[in-house]
């Protein structure tokens, strides 16, 4: 109790010097001058609040956080349960769209494609164990490789595709090559440093990306061929007439979810699949340790590379997807921010964890939608949540239970 | 009919102002097993590190059945069949005993992207290969009740003897073992002395080791290269070493 109080005291303290710049010492304006004006009462207001919670709440809150830890556990998924829940997930998504409206179906989209970048990115953070912070930037590549191939050579959508994910696959093989002899922590300053310089070259390519007005006007994927639009160009035939329906924008809504689906699934089946194989347990090899990699012969710059290029290439699908629903792409759409959101998904979900990743996507992107009117919060409390995960549960909401070859006697 | 598999001439190596290792010579012959031995700082990692690759020697020649290898970095020279073990066991921890076997195949397995991705039958042909092949080495080694463990939760003397499995799947022509005997009760000393005349005779593989207990040393290696402070002071049979003043000296110091 003694020492509670003494490190309440402390603490107080401490408030008060951080605090008192910012409250005790109010610049205000008047005409021509500028003076300074405390506001003491504020500060001691704020001191106290601190006192009061580190010296009676705090205690009781570790008190019975401590006692209730041995009862109180999240699930570690095992295969059995990670197979069920991806097939309760599946089954939810593919009924989603016919029973909810415009708005939750727009949403469930954007999810879908967090899910996918979460997914690709997990390939390389989760698995390989590499800390890529420009993960956005193989994003914005392959949205834009769809945007300039449409502007200047009027590709469509289905064509682009591939194109989008080969052309980021190529940016990370190509950036990977001499970065990823690196490690840790300056693997992740190089990466974020690409991450920009491609936003950047977006900006500043003026007379092909159109800068920061970007690309407008792309269109909709197509189905068959056949525009989903109200009205075809020139000799073709729309979807609607085609199937004897009304025009509804709804329809082109919910094309665009399954689509999201189909791109998303695919992920999931392949990052599956992938570390279930050879280079997949190599990547958990060299995360492991590279030396002994090294020593049985298997060459580490190889298979981060094939980790990295398979990570850019999901996010390269992505861009497209998500260039082809916007119908319109900036640079404004590929910061830093976006890069952290999408490392953020893969960590809240516990890295390596795909049911964890789907679940911590559908998490962020839900919660800044359903709580628009603290907006302004979002970063603050987005902040709080990543510290609290740190604290208590570090390896995520459903961390991984490797899914392992096993030796039948 | 042995022939020289591994020579080594005027092997040096400095960090900064320190000779680590000064002019060392040897060979491995193809059927033999070679100890370096040598007080603590003598520099024999040191070479094991500069003959693995792990180091680019300072100076010097590292023939590996003709082929220099000085220079190549390590996972060239794990492919040209020299692999070895750590002082301190490097195990992928947290992958099971099985995965660690199967890590190490890497190189002789189907390892194509699309082929895995559907399945295809090569792909679950090379699969079961891999797994009957790391079978045959936890049975060999006694160690396949652990198979599905993770590798770290394994008894310090399994560890070990994973490593030389995880070592041997890969068909090394020599093996490098790097006091290999450090922590393992006398039993077990006594069991990995019998392991290496038993891999050396099975699978036609020379051993390159590195150890501190005399015993075994004695026991299994048929030449013995002693070295001090980076030189090698003698090399030759055991007998003729154990009865040089050099190395008692060596050892124990001056009179």
């Amino acid at each position: 109790m003694i020492s509670n109080i003494k490190n309440a005291f402390i603490a107080a303290l401490m408030a008060g010097v951080i605090i008192t710049p910012i409250y005790g010492l109010q610049i205000v304006r008047s005409g021509m001058e500028t003076h300074i004006e405390p506001e003491w009462d504020l500060v001691l207001i704020g001191m106290g609040i601190v006192f009061v919670f580190q010296a009676f709440i705090r205690p009781t809150v570790v008190h019975l956080l401590g006692k209730r830890s041995g009862s109180f556990q999240m699930p570690v998924l095992n295969d059995k349960a990670r197979r069920g829940s991806i097939l309760l997930l599946i089954a939810i998504a593919l009924i989603w769209p016919f029973f909810m409206g415009r708005a939750e179906v727009d949403i469930a989209t954007l999810v879908l494609i967090y899910v996918m970048l979460g997914l690709g990115l997990n390939i390389v953070v989760g698995f390989a164990g590499l800390l890529d912070l420009g993960f956005v930037g193989f994003y914005a590549v392959g949205a834009y490789t769809y945007a300039l191939l449409y502007h200047w050579a009027g590709w469509g959508f289905w064509g682009a595709l591939p194109m989008a994910g080969l052309m980021a696959g190529i940016f990370g093989y190509l950036l990977g090559f001499p970065v990823l002899r690196l490690r840790g922590d300056y693997l992740a300053i190089v990466t974020l440093g690409f991450g920009e310089i491609i936003r950047l070259l977006l900006i500043n390519l003026y007379d092909y990306t159109g800068g920061p007005d970007g690309i407008s006007g792309i269109p909709k994927p197509t189905v068959f061929g056949m525009p989903m639009a109200r009205r075809a160009p020139e000799g073709q035939t729309t979807f609607h007439d085609f199937m004897g329906w009304q025009f509804d924008n709804m329809d082109v809504i919910i094309y665009l979810y399954l689509m999201a689906l189909a791109l998303a699934l695919i992920t999931l089946f392949v990052s599956n699949r992938v570390i279930r194989m050879p280079v997949g347990r190599a990547w958990e090899a060299l995360r492991e340790d590279e030396i002994a990699c090294r020593s049985l012969g298997l060459n580490p710059t190889n298979i981060k590379l094939s980790a990295f290029t398979m990570g850019a290439v999901f996010a390269g699908f992505g861009g497209a997807f998500f260039a082809a629903r916007q119908g319109l792409v900036n640079p404004e759409s590929f910061t830093f921010l976006e890069s952290a959101l999408i490392l953020a998904i893969v960590v809240l979900g516990g890295m390596g964890s795909q049911v964890g990743v789907i679940l911590a996507a559908i998490i962020l992107t839900v919660l800044p939608e359903v709580a628009r009117e603290f907006a302004e919060y979002r970063m603050m409390i987005f902040g709080l949540v990543m510290v609290l995960m740190m604290m208590w549960r570090p390896q995520g909401l459903l961390p991984m239970k490797r899914p392992q070859v096993e030796l039948k006697s | 009919m042995s022939k020289v598999l591994l020579q080594v001439s005027e092997l040096s190596m400095r960090f900064g102002g320190l000779l680590a290792v000064d002019g060392v010579e040897f060979d491995v012959k193809t059927d033999e097993v070679f100890a370096i031995i040598g007080p603590n700082g003598a520099g024999k990692t040191t070479v094991f590190n500069c003959v693995g690759g792990f180091y680019k020697p300072t100076s010097g020649i590292i023939i590996m059945d003709g082929k220099p290898i000085h220079g190549m970095p390590s996972h060239k020279v794990a492919r040209e069949g020299l692999v070895r073990t750590f002082q301190n066991v490097r195990l992928f921890k947290n992958l099971t005993v099985l995965e660690n076997l199967l890590v190490a195949q890497h190189q002789n397995i189907n390892t194509n992207l699309f082929s895995g991705l559907l399945k295809t039958p090569a792909f679950r042909h090379s699969e079961e290969e891999a797994l009957e092949n790391a079978a045959r080495w936890l049975d060999f080694m006694d160690i396949r009740e652990y198979a599905n463990r993770e590798a770290g939760n394994l008894a310090y003397g399994h560890q070990r003897r994973l490593e030389i499995a995880r070592c041997m799947i890969t068909r090394p022509r020599l093996l490098m073992l790097d006091e290999p005997a450090a922590g393992l009760n006398p039993q077990e000393k006594r069991d990995l002395q019998q392991l290496i005349d038993q891999l050396r005779r099975e699978f036609d593989v020379a051993v390159l080791l590195i150890e501190h207990d005399m015993s075994l040393v004695m026991g299994v290696s048929d030449r013995i290269m002693v070295m001090e402070h980076g030189k090698p002071i003698t090399t030759g049979v055991p007998e003729a070493v154990q009865a040089d003043p050099r190395v008692i000296k060596a050892y124990l110091g001056e009179e």
